[in-house]
């Protein structure tokens, strides 16, 4: 596909489908109601199937069924109907099936607005459901990475067999940017048949079976270390981020996804005038990248989180990267509202200040 | 003259008696001896009076009885 | 003279398995049937089953096809999602009532509408099982459960839910019976519908539902002879036998 300007939502639709999936189960909510209708229109084209869940609940478990087979299927929602799919995700967490959500998400809590947020933090990267479990999380900040992250994420999640989740607020889902997306080379389905549902014969006549329910404890804590062991493995291997400008700075702006785009501008503008501040940009929400703060230079006296949700939420893992050395404050609007450049120059202004008169 | 024959899993059986009450002929009981489980395992204690229908096995839940019709 | 096996274990049965229901509960029963069945149609091979979670919760350990434990109540969506990708496979979901008609009420209405073919055994004991005799949408008026301790109430707990009748006014079915698991009889009958419901997968006819009305001796505190009675003289009049629906 030539290169193209494209809507967020319709964007990553069309990357998942570029990356082999076929199967899409969702339900309508505002803002990513493009994703299903683009699949239901495309997915037959290109030999697959769309089902509109009755709701957010069955459709994730409608992706359970489908990952259990071994083939590459997602689901997308924004954030109350998240939630809804707590309980299924980790299900599917539980009994390792590999699986791509997007969430788009949405001012909260409760019903909220249909505006971008970034509330979503501390659901996505603790997992939001029930027990011991990890959801791979990726944020983009343009669309040329929602692409590549779809493809990704579905990559990831064949290769652990678990879960992986993009967090893009609504601003990724409702801006248009040029997007390159490229048919993903993808595995066989049947190179699953080990552990997958639907390959009885493949396997030379030996059943499958997919369980979560270990009633046995020296079984669930193994079951469950086993699972730690990955997520260790994970960590080292997969986790992503970006450093702008730290080289010399004093002042850190760390933020994701939309919000790294006014700091990315408040950033620059500040460096125009001569201030040395830096940005780093978790492009893994979960694993979450801790060296990109631990290796921060000398230079560095303060950190700032700029983020879509009140009260800011990545800051608590912020400050436990930095293992609290570092002054960390916060801004941000909320509710529906983003900070601008001038709010964030404005904040990185009065904190050197204070750095430099302490 | 039996005309049929019932063989008993004793290990699976589990004493519900289902079976006891479904044999037309009455040909079966709960025996006396205890199985490794614990439970009174079945027994046919008439195999002469056994016509081979099956109707315990087919009530059975835990499938322990196989049954032969002899001609 | 000659001796003929007439009846013995199902291939699809594990054998060398022991089941943890308890002493005289039908769950069993419904287990062999399906076993019987698939083994007569030959689909042992390209069967997909959801346990539910309830007391069928280890179905997957004695019932030798391909199987995943579903969330409480969301086998059928679980079920549709497989039944989508593989449309080769046979699917078949196991639910009780708790499962089925209060958590997972909304799941198999859908699925039933969605009308994909799917095969779906529900086991009506009119109890939640597993977690200790609590009332279930199913509980019959009167009836005595750990969370009715003097009796279902309906101006409390409204009215017992017979989901074979009300799936039935669905467009979506194929096919809907209710059977019974109590006496050889019935379960004669039972077998054939049970059949029945996997044969229509299997000539992709839509989604076919058997409605398994069944005992819980634990749960009922009664003996399980006397349980398949009562099931007989009082779930049964509530709970007619019968094709609900069948598209033929």
């Amino acid at each position: 596909m030539a290169r193209a300007l494209m809507k967020g939502t319709e964007a990553i639709a069309e990357a998942a489908i570029q990356a082999g999936c076929k199967y899409f189960f969702g339900y309508p909510i505002t803002p990513q109601n493009e994703i299903p209708e683009y699949m239901s229109a495309h997915l037959p084209k290109a030999g697959g199937t769309y089902v509109q869940g009755e709701s957010e609940v069955a459709s994730i478990n409608m992706v359970m069924g489908g990952a259990s087979t071994g083939y590459r299927v997602m689901t997308t929602s924004s954030s109350p109907g998240i939630s809804l799919m707590s309980e299924g995700i980790s299900y599917i967490a539980m009994a390792e099936l590999p699986c791509v959500i997007v969430n788009i998400s949405r001012g909260g809590p409760g019903l909220g607005n249909i505006l971008p947020a970034q509330g979503d933090y501390r659901q996505a990267t603790r997992g939001g459901g029930h027990g011991d479990y990890h959801v791979f999380v990726l944020a983009p900040g343009n669309l040329q990475e929602a692409v590549d992250f779809t493809q990704d994420a579905f990559d990831i999640s064949q290769k652990y067999r678990m879960p992986v989740m993009i967090l893009a607020d609504g601003f990724m889902g409702q801006m248009m940017e040029a997007v390159d997306i490229k048919p993903r080379k993808t595995e066989d389905p049947k190179s699953n048949a080990d552990w997958a549902l639907g390959w009885f014969d493949e396997r030379g006549g030996k059943r499958a079976v997919i369980y979560s329910m270990l009633m046995n404890p020296d079984e669930l804590e193994a079951h469950n270390t086993k699972m730690q062991k990955k997520y260790e493995l994970i960590s080292s291997n997969e986790t992503r981020y970006e450093h702008f400008m730290v080289d010399d700075a004093e002042l850190i702006v760390t933020s994701y996804g939309t919000t790294s785009r006014v700091c990315r501008s408040a950033v620059s503008n500040l460096r125009d005038k001569g201030l040395k501040v830096g940005m780093v940009r978790p492009l893994t929400l979960w694993p979450f990248p801790n060296t990109a703060y631990s290796d921060l230079p000398k230079s560095v006296k303060g950190i700032l989180s700029v983020e879509m949700s009140a009260g800011a939420q990545m800051v608590d893992d912020v400050r436990l990267a930095t293992l609290c050395d570092l002054p960390i404050d916060t801004t941000g609007r909320w509710g529906g509202h983003s900070p601008t450049v001038r709010q964030v120059e404005e904040k990185c202004e009065e904190l050197l200040k204070k750095a430099i008169n302490k | 003259m039996a005309k049929g024959r019932v063989t008993v899993r004793e290990e699976f059986c589990k004493s519900c008696g289902l079976c006891v009450e479904a044999c037309p002929k009455k040909t079966l009981r709960i025996a006396d001896h205890l199985n490794p489980k614990g439970h009174r395992p079945v027994e046919q204690f008439k195999p002469d009076d056994c016509v081979g229908c099956a109707m315990c096995a087919r009530i059975c839940p835990d499938v322990v009885l196989t049954v032969y019709k002899i001609d | 003279m000659s001796e003929t096996q007439v009846f013995g274990m199902p291939k699809v049965w594990k054998s060398e398995v022991h089941t943890h229901y308890c002493p005289g509960c039908t769950h069993g029963i419904a287990h062999r049937l399906v076993c019987e069945a698939i083994e007569e149609l030959g689909i042992q091979n390209r069967t997909m089953a959801l346990a539910p979670v309830g007391c069928a919760v280890f179905m997957h350990q004695y019932l030798d096809i391909d199987m995943m434990e579903a969330a409480h109540g969301r086998a059928p969506a679980t079920a549709t999602g497989m039944k989508t990708v593989r449309a080769d496979k046979i699917v078949f979901t196991y639910q009780g009532d708790g499962d089925l008609a209060s958590i997972g009420m909304g799941e198999i209405v859908h699925a039933m509408n969605r009308s994909l073919p799917l095969t779906v055994i529900f086991i009506n004991n009119a109890i939640y099982g597993m977690t200790g005799g609590q009332m279930a949408p199913t509980t019959l008026l009167g009836q005595k459960s750990t969370t009715s301790p003097t009796g279902r109430d309906a101006k409390v707990n409204g009215y017992p839910i017979r989901v074979s009748e009300l799936l039935a006014t669905l467009a979506g079915p194929a096919y809907i019976e209710r059977v019974a698991l109590t006496s050889p009889k019935y379960i004669i009958k039972a077998k054939q519908a049970i059949l029945k419901a996997f044969k229509n997968q299997v000539e992709n006819k839509g989604v076919s539902f058997v409605e398994c009305l069944s005992t819980c001796p634990t749960n009922w505190g009664k003996r399980p002879v006397d349980a398949c009675k009562w099931l007989e003289e009082t779930m049964m009049p509530y709970y007619p036998l019968g094709v609900l629906k069948d598209f033929e």
